[in-house]
C-alpha cells in the first residue's frame, strides 16, 4: 500500500519536473517538452492501473492551481482551453501503455516499451486530444488532426526513449518495475 | 513551490471556493451552445470588469497568464481566415478567451489549501472503492515536495554530463533520473511504514508528511 502510493506520487512528481525543465522550440514557436515522455514513462514503469492513478493525481494538482504543466501553466483554465483532450487523456495513455508492457511476454523490453508508448502515448493520447480539439474549436476530426501532426515525429522519438528507460530500469532495478511483476 | 494564486488579496479572494467553482461551471455551460460572435464578445465584458475590479496590477497579471492561449488563438484564427470562415473563427476565439480567463480568475483568487480541501471533499466517495482517506492528501504533499527535488537533480545530472562530455546532453540521462525517483519512492514507503503506514486512523499530518532525509550526491 505505502509503496504503491509512494510510486504513484513520485512518478507524478517526475512528470511535473520533466515539464518544468527547459523546453526546446520548433521553428514556429511550437514548444516541445519532455512532459509527454513522462506520461509514457509512468505507463511503462508503473503499469496500467498505477500509471493511470499517477496521472490522475497530476491532473488533480494542476487543476488545484499548481503551475506544473510545461511552460508553467496550470489552473482551471486548462479545462476550458483547446488542449483539454490531451490533458485529460494522460491517464488513458498511461493505462494503455502500461497494459501493453504488462501483457508483453518475454522478449526485448526496448521494443516492448517503445511499442507500448507509441500505442498509448501517441495513438490513444492523440485520439482523445484531437477529439477534444475538434469539439472545442468546432472542427472536423480530420481538420483537428492536421493541426497536431507536426508533433508526432517528436513523440515517436520520445516513445523510443521511454523504451530505453524501461530497459535501463529492468537492468538496474528489476524489482522496481511494477509493470512487470 | 509557487502556486498560481495571486498573493495580493482582492474582494474575490474571500469567497468560498465552492461558490466560485459553481459560478464557473454555470458560465461555461451557458456559453457552450452560443455561436454568435457579437454575443460572445459581450460575454467577455463581465470577465474583464471582474479582473479590473481587483486592481490594475491584478488585471495585468491575469493578462500575462492568457499569453500562451493567445498564441494558439492567433494560429486558429489564421486557419479560419484562410478557409474563409471569419465569423466562426471570431466566435470560437471569443468563447475560448472568456471561459479560460474566468477559469484562470478562479485559480488566481483561490488559495491552494482551500482548493485541496474541496478536492478532498470530492474524493470522499472513493473511500468505498478502497482509497484510504489520507492517501490522496499525502500523495499530493509528496508531489509538491519532490517536484523541485527532481528538477534540481535533473540539472545536476545535466551538469555532470556536460563536465565530462563534449557532446550534447542525451536523453539517456533519464535512466538515472528515473532510477533516483524509484529509490526515493522505496525510501518514502519504508519511512511511512515505520511511522505506522497510511491505513492507521489518527496521526498528525505534519508527522506523516515529513519526507525522509535525502541523499544529495
Amino acid at each position: 500500500m505505502e509503496r504503491q502510493v509512494a510510486f504513484i506520487a513520485l512518478f507524478a512528481a517526475l512528470v511535473a519536473a520533466l515539464g518544468l525543465m527547459p523546453q526546446f522550440m520548433l521553428p514556429f514557436g511550437v514548444p516541445v517538452s519532455a512532459q509527454s515522455l513522462g506520461v509514457m514513462m509512468a505507463g511503462v514503469v508503473l503499469g496500467s492501473r498505477r500509471g493511470a492513478l499517477s496521472m490522475i493525481l497530476f491532473i488533480v494538482l494542476v487543476l488545484a492551481g499548481l503551475p506544473l504543466l510545461a511552460g508553467g501553466r496550470g489552473g482551471l483554465g486548462v479545462l476550458a482551453g483547446p488542449t483539454v483532450g490531451f490533458f485529460l487523456g494522460w491517464p488513458f495513455a498511461a493505462f494503455a501503455t502500461g497494459l501493453i508492457v504488462e501483457k508483453w511476454g518475454k522478449g526485448n523490453l526496448l521494443i516492448a516499451g517503445t511499442f507500448a508508448s507509441i500505442v498509448g502515448g501517441i495513438f490513444v493520447l492523440y485520439l482523445l486530444g484531437v477529439l477534444g480539439m475538434s469539439i472545442r474549436l468546432n472542427k472536423s476530426f480530420m481538420e483537428a488532426t492536421s493541426m497536431v501532426l507536426v508533433f508526432i515525429p517528436g513523440d515517436v522519438i520520445k516513445a523510443f526513449v521511454a523504451g530505453f528507460v524501461l530497459q535501463g530500469i529492468a537492468k538496474a532495478r528489476p524489482s522496481a518495475l511494477l509493470s512487470r511483476s | 513551490m509557487l502556486s498560481l494564486t495571486v498573493e495580493q488579496r482582492s474582494w474575490m479572494h474571500g469567497w468560498p471556493v465552492s461558490a466560485k467553482l459553481v459560478i464557473l461551471c454555470l458560465f461555461t455551460l451557458v456559453l457552450w451552445p452560443l455561436n454568435d460572435w457579437r454575443l460572445l464578445l459581450a460575454t467577455n465584458l463581465p470577465v474583464v470588469v471582474l479582473y479590473l475590479s481587483a486592481g490594475r496590477s491584478f488585471a495585468k497579471a491575469g493578462a500575462q497568464r492568457l499569453k500562451p492561449l493567445l498564441y494558439l488563438i492567433a494560429i486558429i484564427f489564421a486557419y479560419q481566415l484562410v478557409t474563409g470562415r471569419v465569423e466562426e473563427g471570431l466566435a470560437i476565439c471569443f468563447k475560448l478567451v472568456a471561459t479560460v480567463s474566468l477559469a484562470n480568475l478562479v485559480t488566481m483568487t483561490s488559495r491552494l489549501d482551500d482548493m485541496m480541501a474541496v478536492i478532498e471533499t470530492l474524493a470522499k466517495p472513493f473511500r468505498f472503492l478502497g482509497l484510504p482517506p489520507r492517501a490522496l492528501g499525502f500523495a499530493m504533499g509528496l508531489v509538491i515536495r519532490f517536484t523541485p527535488l527532481f528538477l534540481q537533480r535533473g540539472s545536476q545530472l545535466n551538469q555532470a554530463w556536460r563536465a565530462r562530455s563534449p557532446k550534447r546532453t542525451s536523453p539517456r540521462l533519464l535512466v538515472p533520473l528515473a532510477l533516483s525517483a524509484i529509490d526515493d519512492a522505496d525510501r518514502v514507503a519504508e519511512a511511512l511504514r515505520a511511522r505506522g503506514g497510511l491505513q492507521q486512523e489518527k496521526t498528525t499530518k505534519s508527522q506523516s508528511e515529513s519526507a525522509p532525509e535525502m541523499r544529495t550526491e
